[in-house]
């Protein structure tokens, strides 16, 4: 065997951290999506009429769309009556505090290496952690709420602030925008809402753990964000699934609403269960991420994903005021039979609008990972700038990388920039690092780390610090 | 320290080494000269342990115990170092964190806690200074964009920092210019113990005049042709590599 394929088998010998389930009773609804199950859905939250209302038009348009085809993924389509469209883990009563959580629950912070205790004490994140469908615990929401900052559950927003969630919810993501974006704004079931009033900076990282636990749930969270003029956030949305046979769907849509001079920085690490080496299990992720800048606004985009058997995802910019500035910063990992098609739109229609996307593809075993970007110049957009680096670095010779940049230019005054490279780890690399006395394993995790630097340097600290230590994991063993 | 007998090696069926024969002690200095492409680079390579040239016989001892079946980290972790002729580009990867890499991943070998930042910041302003290296040097990335001459100073830096047993410079002169030459010979020089052993190799003289060897050893179409003391490296270098291939040639009729 070469060094290469001993580190290819190692690397697919990785197994998944997280693959464990809390043994928590589950309150779900039966099997299969109708009418009904809106209703229902809608009915154990209490929603008001008016969303009740969408979500059956949603559902409406859903059933008439076809699931989408086109990306560079081929996989077994879920059987959408098979999927449990409801799942909230039963407790006696709402939490006052962190305090009182389930001790099994507790288990799984704690295996997922989220020790709540310990993010209190460094301070600066607020955790809202969704534990399938229903937001279990917040913490920080008294501190935040002194500064006029809404962070809670979709759910409780739409009771709580009515008039925010139904003049933003949908804005950006409209219900027919694509089938699953459709599926989500029919049975959307919990997520996070988040409000930053006028000119305030956000004081601390606000942070959202998502776990898909329940076996056979779908998971649709929608989550929406709003930064009022000149005001400021960054969020942190961390995923991990436990290890499951079947395949789980997880369709979420994120909205994100930057107001005049405001900025959102919105940062992913995803590791869901990517199925194990034959290519069983693993989750579905479909994603609808999109954020609109108004004028002089700011939407950064940075995401570290290295799980999921499927993941369809394109966190993109709308930019629609003049000086708005949309960034995309991805780092996706693929192994084993993992798919991943994923990339960005930047549509520019505000004049001197600028968007940068970098974006580093990884790719092992037999996986197959793809960039898919569109840069779109509106004739409106006077000036407008765009720099695209997109790279790729091929592990083995199983794997393959693909890069699909759409460019759409109306307007001549328009610069548009795109780069691309592929690369490999060369034996020669890790020969050099070997021989200064560091570790095949060692060595891969070094240059892994140097290659998406520029993606982790754009992570806030102790998010930066995980997802280094889940891209050494992913590449975990490698020496024979 | 170093005793190589009989050593052979190559490539699938090209053999390269074909037989070497060379003993390094303690507090000495080897200079391996010899012609483009008779084996200098493969040979040091080998000691270092890179898997991609198979060795067909003979023996590598250092400090007296086989090394033949350890891996290039292991030799590392023992204490020996090369100086690549072509050290290779790591981006994103900084100098320093990857010299701190280095020497951690080296003393967790030996059961050591990682080096206190602090002494290891010491630690490479020393050599820094040792090497005249500017300051923004540490925050590039290893080797992208570096000249010819930054990537042996770096080279050099590095084998300061780690203060292995055995140093191999692979044709660390070239690329330097004079200036740079002579900081680098001096910083070699300063570097020498009683306790560790240098091979310098080069196929000019010139490096000579700075690092002055005690035994100059000639490698031609991979074997050891002649050796000799550093007088040997003023003849080739008056009178150029000819007339010791024909002397061998000569010898082999
Ligand atoms: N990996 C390799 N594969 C094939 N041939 C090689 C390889 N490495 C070295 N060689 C050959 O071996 C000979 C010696 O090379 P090298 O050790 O680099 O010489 P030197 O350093 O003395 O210039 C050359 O003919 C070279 O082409
Ligand atoms: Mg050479």
């Amino acid at each position: 065997m070469t060094e290469e394929d001993k580190i290819l088998k190692e690397v697919t010998g990785a197994e998944y951290k997280y693959g464990f389930t809390t043994d928590i009773e589950s309150d779900k609804i039966p099997k299969g999506l109708s009418e009904d199950v809106v209703r229902l859905i809608s009915a154990k939250k209490n929603e008001p009429e008016w969303l009740l209302e969408r979500r059956l038009k949603a559902f409406e348009v859903w059933k008439k769309m076809d699931e989408p085809d086109w990306a560079n993924v081929s996989y077994k389509k879920p059987d959408y009556q098979d999927i449990i469209y409801y799942a909230a883990p039963k407790q006696k009563k709402k939490l006052e505090s962190l305090d009182d959580l389930d001790p099994e629950m507790r288990k799984t912070f704690e295996k997922l290496g989220i020790s709540l205790n310990e993010q209190k004490r460094l301070a600066g994140v607020a955790v809202d952690f969704v534990m399938d469908s229903v937001s279990v615990a917040t913490s920080f929401k008294d501190k935040l709420l002194e500064l006029g900052i809404i962070f809670c559950s979709i759910s409780d927003a739409v009771i709580e602030y009515p008039d925010l969630v139904k003049k933003y919810l949908g804005s950006v993501v409209p219900t027919g925008d694509n089938f699953f974006s459709a599926l989500n704004s029919a049975v959307f079931t919990d997520g996070s809402f988040c409000y930053i009033p006028k000119g305030v900076r956000c004081p601390m990282e606000l942070s959202t753990y998502f776990r898909i636990n329940e076996a056979g749930t779908g998971q649709f969270e929608r989550t929406l964000l709003v930064a009022d003029q000149g005001s400021y956030v960054s969020y942190l949305e961390g995923c991990t699934a436990p290890m499951r046979d079947e395949n789980q769907l997880h369709a979420a849509v994120v909205e994100l609403i930057a107001l005049d001079d405001a900025e959102i920085k919105y940062s992913t690490v995803q590791n869901w269960y990517p199925g194990n080496e034959e290519g069983i299990g693993g989750v579905f992720n479909f994603v609808t991420k999109r954020g609109i800048c108004h004028d002089r606004a700011k939407i950064s985009w940075t995401q570290v994903e290295t799980g999921s058997a499927v993941t369809w995802k394109y966190p993109s910019c709308i930019l629609k005021g003049d000086d708005s500035v949309g960034e995309f910063y991805s780092v996706a990992v693929t192994n084993n039979l993992q798919q991943a098609d994923t990339g960005t739109k930047m549509i520019h229609i505000g004049k001197n609008s600028k968007s940068t996307i970098i974006s580093k593809g990884i790719c092992a075993g037999k996986s197959e990972g793809s960039y898919r970007g569109l840069v779109k110049i509106m004739k409106s957009a006077e000036n407008a700038r765009n720099f695209s680096q997109c790279d790729s670095l091929l592990m083995g010779d199983k794997c393959g990388s693909h890069t699909f940049p759409y460019i759409e230019v109306k307007n001549k005054s328009a610069k548009v920039e795109h780069e691309a490279t592929t690369s490999k780890i060369g034996e020669d690399q890790i020969f050099y690092c070997n021989q200064r006395g560091i570790g095949t394993e060692e060595a891969i995790a070094l240059i892994v780390n140097g290659y998406c630097k520029d993606v982790l340097n754009q992570l806030p600290m102790e998010f930066a610090v995980e997802a280094q230590k889940l891209l050494a994991i992913s590449l975990e063993g490698s020496v024979g | 320290m170093l005793k190589i007998k009989g050593l052979k090696a190559g490539v699938e069926d090209n053999n390269i080494l074909k037989g070497i024969d060379l003993q390094v002690n303690k507090g000495e200095i080897h200079a391996i000269m010899g012609p483009n492409g008779s084996g200098k680079s493969t040979l040091s390579s080998v000691i270092a342990g890179k898997e991609e040239y198979e060795v067909e016989g003979g023996s590598i001892e250092f400090d007296g115990t086989s090394i033949m079946d350890l891996s290039p980290e292991e030799r590392a972790h023992l204490g020996i170092f090369l100086s690549f002729q072509y050290p290779v580009e790591i981006p994103g990867v900084s100098v320093s964190n990857f010299i701190k890499t280095s020497i951690n991943e080296t003393r967790k070998a030996k059961g050591l806690e990682p080096m206190p930042a602090g002494e290891l910041l010491k630690l490479m302003r020393e050599k820094m200074e040792l090497l005249d290296i500017k300051k923004g040097f540490l925050s590039r990335s290893l080797n992208q964009g570096f000249s010819g001459g930054e990537k042996k100073r770096n080279e050099i830096f590095q084998l300061a920092t780690l203060a292995p047993k055995l140093a191999i410079l692979d044709e660390t002169d070239s690329g330097l210019d004079i200036d740079a030459l002579k900081i680098v010979a001096n910083g070699i020089n300063k570097l020498r113990t009683p306790e560790n052993a240098t091979i310098v190799i080069t196929h000019y003289q010139r490096l000579l005049d700075y690092i002055v060897p005690d035994f100059v050893h000639v490698l031609y179409n991979g074997r050891i042709v002649k050796s000799g003391t550093k007088e040997l490296a003023f003849e080739l270098e008056a009178k150029g590599y000819d007339w010791i291939i024909k002397e061998v040639e000569e010898q082999c009729i």
